[in-house]
């Protein structure tokens, strides 16, 4: 039997125009031969598919023509969510609207650039800064001068607060001569001055030259014995630039020494009697001699310009030496002679320091 | 028109039964009536209107095939079938296109319907095997293929028509041109 026999065979089968007879010899091959009833299997649903397909085909044409019917686009405006106007814009025209903004943004600052707008902003700016560079300086003054009225205050003030104020003095003779600075014992009601061995002496205030910044005080304390002679002089003329001096004071409880030069012949703002000196001082240093290196006072520290690093000032010995000529007799009990042997002269530094310790002392104040 | 036809909707069992009757009408009822809802479901979500006829009618066959082959049950709404199938075939669809964003504007509440959207693309793709087979086939066997297999003409019809001189003929003319579209269609991939 050939395949174009046993198709025809099959599809006579399967649309029942077999004849009762044939039918039943055709199941009872099928029975038999596993090829035959595989075919018919694989025929069935060839045909089956196809015959779906047409179908399929067939529904798909009327589903159409179904669809033609309705007006989709009116169906569609009713069903599309339309977004604002803003995005609808956005979505139809950005390319437009971006093109736009950047034409004007190089519109602007191209004009700005041809203007010269953009480079008068900086040369402004240096205005600006100028500016504020001059008021910066205004400041700075502005802050000296109140910083130099406060420390002028301050010093009067030392003098009124109740308690004890601290100062430096020296001795002037062997009999308990000593000068300090005025405004060390300004409106004080006792002074005591303490040596390097912490010995107290009461003192009396027996001469001020305020002009000068000037005081001589006497030891008037039972127990005082006197001190031996004044190892050094005082010097008459004037001190030359540069010369190397030092200092011996209290500005603290304890005796401490300063090592400097002579910066200026004259003191605070052109003052003449006064010497300016770079060398370490505080405030306790007030009072202290000032001595160059063979060991003549050749000043008294008195102060100290606490916007200048490393300036403090000195009164000069000659108006000391003048301050001391001008003591009314009456007013010295003891004669004052000065020293003119200077001992100091040749000495080492610490040898020069160990005798003048014994001379310099600590100058306290009570008030009240 | 959208609310008129709302009001003029089917129930969901006489869609059944007009299916099952091939009734036109009801057809085209059940087809007028859940249209919009797709449209509005495809438009929304980067489709246009054509993208909505295909999807709707695949759904609408989905469904159609399944009432005809007595596997549907009334466990859900019609509406909420169709919107799902629909839904799962645009998903599919979009991210086929890559314009799937991970998100979608949902109208309606939908069910799973997984495995007959893959049924349904199951047999579509036996179905364009032999759409392609058949046009490779060419004259006259594709139009005797037809008109035998699917308009179930006689031979007797076919004979005339192609002018063959006798029955025994056009057989064997049938019978090659069906060996062909075999080989045809099994040849596909």
């Amino acid at each position: 039997m050939s395949d174009h026999q046993l198709t025809e065979l099959i599809e006579r089968y399967l649309d029942g125009s077999m004849s009762t007879e044939e039918r039943t010899q055709f199941e009872l091959l099928r029975k038999n031969d596993a090829t035959v009833e595989s075919r018919v299997a694989e025929h069935m649903q060839f045909i089956g598919l196809l015959k779906q397909y047409g179908e399929r085909l067939e529904l798909e044409k009327r589903l159409n023509a179904i669809h033609d019917e309705i007006d989709v686009h009116a169906l569609k405006e009713e069903v599309t969510i339309h977004p604002t106007w803003v995005v609808r814009m956005w979505r139809n025209h950005h390319s437009k609207i971006s093109v736009a903004a950047s034409i004007a943004i190089f519109a602007i600052l191209g004009t700005l650039f041809f203007t010269g707008k953009l480079n008068n902003h900086e040369s402004n700016f240096e205005q600006l800064s100028q500016e504020i560079g001059k008021i910066k300086q205004s400041q700075a003054t502005l802050n000296t001068r109140t910083n130099s009225i406060i420390n002028d205050i301050k010093g009067s003030k030392r003098i009124t607060n109740p308690g004890n104020f601290r100062g430096t003095g020296f001795a002037l003779s062997s009999n308990g001569y000593i000068v300090t600075n005025y405004h060390v014992i300004k409106d004080a009601d006792s002074v005591y001055v303490q040596n390097a061995a912490g010995e107290s002496f009461h003192s009396k205030v027996i001469y001020t030259e305020p002009g000068n910044d000037i005081a001589v005080l006497q030891i008037n304390d039972e127990a005082f014995e006197g001190l031996g002679s004044v190892p050094y002089n005082f010097k008459r003329s004037s001190t030359d630039l540069g010369e190397n001096v030092f200092t011996i004071g209290y500005p603290d409880s304890k005796v401490v020494f300063g090592l400097g030069a002579l910066t200026s012949a004259t003191g605070y703002q052109g003052d003449t009697t006064e010497y300016q000196v770079s060398i370490p001082v505080n405030p306790g240093n007030s009072g202290g001699p000032l001595l160059d290196d063979k060991g003549n006072v050749i000043g008294i520290i008195n102060a100290k310009q606490t916007q200048v690093a490393g300036a403090a000032f000195a009164v000069k010995s000659a108006y000391l030496l003048k301050a001391i000529q001008n003591i009314p007799s009456d007013s010295l009990s003891k004669s004052l002679t000065l020293n003119t042997k200077n001992t100091l002269a040749g000495l080492s530094r610490t040898q020069q320091l160990k005798k003048l310790k014994n001379y310099v002392f600590m100058v306290k104040v009570y008030n009240q | 028109m959208n609310k008129e036809l709302k009001a003029s909707a089917p129930t969901d069992s006489e869609i059944v039964l007009g299916i099952l009757n091939n009734s036109e009408i009801v057809l085209k009822k059940l087809y007028t009536t859940y249209f919009p809802m797709i449209l509005q479901l495809i438009v929304n979500n980067n489709g246009d209107e054509d993208d909505a006829k295909d999807i709707y009618q695949e759904a609408i066959i989905v469904l159609y095939n399944k009432i005809k082959s007595g596997k549907f049950e009334l466990s859900s709404k019609l509406k909420t079938y169709i919107y799902s199938v629909c839904r799962r075939l645009w998903l599919k669809r979009l991210s086929h296109m890559n314009r799937y964003g991970g998100d979608i504007r949902d109208f309606e509440e939908y069910l799973p319907v997984d495995e007959e959207v893959d049924d349904h693309n199951e047999r579509d793709i036996q179905f364009s095997k032999m759409e392609s087979a058949l046009q490779l086939l060419g004259e006259p066997c594709k139009t005797i293929m037809e008109d035998f297999y699917i308009h179930n003409r006689s031979m007797q019809d076919i004979c005339e028509r192609f002018g063959y001189t006798n029955a025994d003929n056009a057989k064997t003319q049938k019978y090659k041109c069906l060996q062909r579209l075999k080989k045809l269609f099994f040849q596909q991939k």
